[in-house]
């Protein structure tokens, strides 16, 4: 166990590495890196201080050096627009995002776990069907249009959901969050619940298939057979076994929730990271974007890594593969 | 002669085959009728269309904002309304699918072909070049592909062209891993064997032999991911970061839309997202369709 996460561990360490070398090469090949990292307002006597200062007329090998050093002091350049460290810019909204992507992820798995499991269970009824059929009208909705959809009808129809902005921010044991407020948890609902609708559709149609897989095999007849109860039969051996797919799927989906944030958070003007990269896209506020574009990819390599070890953790045959 | 003869003898067989099999579900056939249609709507719109909804002599600012079915001065119905620049909500839908076909097809295509060349030599060489190309592939796609696209798209700046490379440098992974599962099949059935003993050349085997018994998988992740390009590209463009406003496009339309939210204008981005909403599903349903039927472990 121990040998398969070091040995996991240096595999993402490698991916991190190269990573960095991509987004290295592609803020500073691909574009003109004095164009890219200089406030297209500077004079002549600035751009050479800058020049100098980063290091650009170093040979190549040197300034990635530079640039992995800097980062790792967590120096990742300063934005134009904000004129503050880049990397502060993007911790300062992580948790509006984060919490964001957590509240959607719990309101998908409480509703898709038990509606996948009855679909699987009973695919012919005519609930499943429903069900079935309203997963793929949710699988193919644009997260934005949907967005767009919630705020006409909640927000200005209804006039019963706010539809822009974090609300009123409480604090509980030291961690601050809308969640804990009623005017946050008012803001949070619709952002949340349009960020949920697509993996409430991918985590349905995975549960099902589990679930018909694994209905069939031969420890579920057997564990039929000796009498165990049906709750039981559902609850424990049928469970167990539909979520390993579902965790690996539910670690890589918290990702994409976080990718996908950049939609809702602009649809919903949310305060998160997701507005902040597209602001900067669009304001060509190029050390945000590869300040956020470092975070997200360790983000994404250590949410990876924490799949694989839970994983193992769950089944033990890839723990006695992992270990040979 | 006689060759040919029993080659359009064996299509026939196969595609009444095929035909039994995908009609076995209505919703498949009505899908496919729908995408069918919106596929000729997208080809025929300067035909169909009412006006040409970006000839700035034909559009008036006067029309600007019309509800579905409401009259202009000249006596025009606007079936749909109009949207902020006096532009009929219909006509630009049809050039809109136009476009967001257009790319989306095209850059599916692209990548299939780009996806199955890697996908196919990894399976067929083997050894240090397969983990190399699969350890790529892998980690692309451990990377949501929006991300992808947006980094992309960040590095390169927006266009049709930037967009549709976007979407193939974040879709081929698909393709590769598709190609090669199947490929890695096919490599070790008797039918590779006889023909490395008759020596024929790695890229005979490759292309004409073993491809054609990988395409049902391949049109299968092919189907379900033109839905995904499609929509990926209607996000991108609605962000502001995919296709140029020269190029509307339905998410480019959702977009403009989407500043009238609030004063209740619901038609203009609501119509455009429910054409994008009609052909993401009808391709997906159809896709579904084709993966049951390709699908051993459904079989009875």
């Amino acid at each position: 166990m121990t040998a398969f996460i070091l040995r996991r561990s240096s595999q993402s360490i490698i991916v991190l590495f190269i990573m960095s070398l991509l987004v290295f090469s592609g803020v500073n090949l691909v574009g003109d890196p004095v164009e890219m990292l200089i406030n297209p307002e500077a004079d002549q006597a600035e751009v050479e201080r800058v020049i100098k200062e980063l290091g650009l007329d170093k040979p190549i090998t040197e300034q990635y050096w530079y640039f992995l050093m800097n980062a790792f002091k967590g120096d990742l350049g300063t934005s134009f627009i904000f004129g503050e460290p880049a990397l502060k810019l993007i911790v300062q909204r992580m948790p509006a995002t984060i919490e964001l992507a957590l509240f959607s992820l719990f309101i998908s798995l409480i509703f898709a776990i038990p509606l996948g499991i009855y679909a699987g269970l009973k695919p012919e009824s005519k609930i499943s069907k429903t069900i079935m059929a309203g997963s793929i009208l949710g699988f193919s909705m644009p997260t934005f249009w949907v967005g767009i959809l919630f705020i006409m009808f909640f927000a200005v129809y209804l006039g019963w959901l706010p539809s822009t902005g974090r609300g009123e921010i409480g604090s509980f044991l030291g961690v601050k969050s809308s969640l804990f407020t009623l005017d946050g948890l008012s803001h949070i609902f619709l952002p949340a619940l349009n960020l949920a609708l697509f993996k409430l559709s991918s985590v349905i149609r995975l549960t099902r298939a589990g679930t018909r897989e694994i209905i069939h095999q031969d420890y579920i007849k057997f564990a039929r057979a000796k009498g165990v109860a049906e709750s039981r039969v559902i609850n424990v051996h049928l469970l167990k076994n539909i979520l390993i797919p579902i965790v690996t799927i539910i670690g890589l989906e918290f990702g994409s929730l976080i990718a996908f944030s950049t939609v809702t958070e602009t649809v919903f003007a949310w305060p998160g990271m997701g507005k902040l990269i597209i602001d900067s896209i669009y304001n060509l506020d190029r050390p945000v974007i590869v300040a956020y574009l470092m975070i997200i990819v360790i983000f994404f390599v250590f949410l990876n890594l924490l799949v694989d070890i839970l994983y193992t953790l769950l089944d033990p045959r890839v723990r006695i593969q992992g270990s040979n | 002669m006689l060759n040919t003869d029993s080659n359009s003898k064996n299509i026939n067989v196969f595609m009444y085959k095929f035909w039994s099999d995908f009609s076995e579900s209505k919703v498949a056939v009505i899908s496919l009728l729908i995408l069918i249609a919106i596929v000729l709507i997208a080809i025929f719109a300067p035909l169909i269309s009412l006006s040409d909804p970006y000839d700035l002599s034909k559009v008036s600012i006067m029309d600007s904002r019309l509800p579905p079915m409401a009259k202009n001065f000249a006596g025009d119905i606007f079936i749909l309304g109009t949207d902020g620049a006096g532009r009929d909500m219909l006509s630009a839908i049809f050039y809109g699918l136009r476009v967001s076909l257009g790319v989306g097809v095209m850059s599916a295509i692209f990548a299939l072909i780009i996806g199955t060349i890697f996908g196919i030599s990894a399976a067929f060489f083997g050894g240090k070049y397969e983990t190399f190309i699969m350890r790529i592939v892998d980690i692309q796609l451990s990377f949501p592909s929006i991300l992808m696209a947006l980094i992309i798209l960040a590095a390169f700046g927006k266009g049709i062209e930037k967009t549709i490379i976007a979407l193939v440098l974040v879709q081929w992974a698909y393709y590769a891993r598709t190609a090669r599962a199947a490929a890695l099949v096919e490599r070790s059935k008797e039918y590779v064997e006889a023909a490395q003993c008759l020596a024929l050349g790695n890229k005979k085997i490759m292309f004409n032999h073993i491809l054609p018994n990988c395409m049902p998988s391949l049109i299968v992740v092919g189907t379900l991911q033109t839905a995904h390009a499609i929509s990926l590209e209607a996000t991108l463009s609605f962000l502001g970061l995919g296709l140029p406003i020269t190029e509307p496009s339905l998410g480019l339309l959702i977009g403009n839309g989407f500043q009238y939210m609030h004063t209740g204008d619901f038609w203009i981005s609501i119509f455009p997202g429910v054409a994008l909403l009609i052909t993401i599903v009808s391709i997906n349903l159809v896709g579904d369709q084709l993966r049951d039927m390709y699908n051993p472990r459904l079989k009875k």
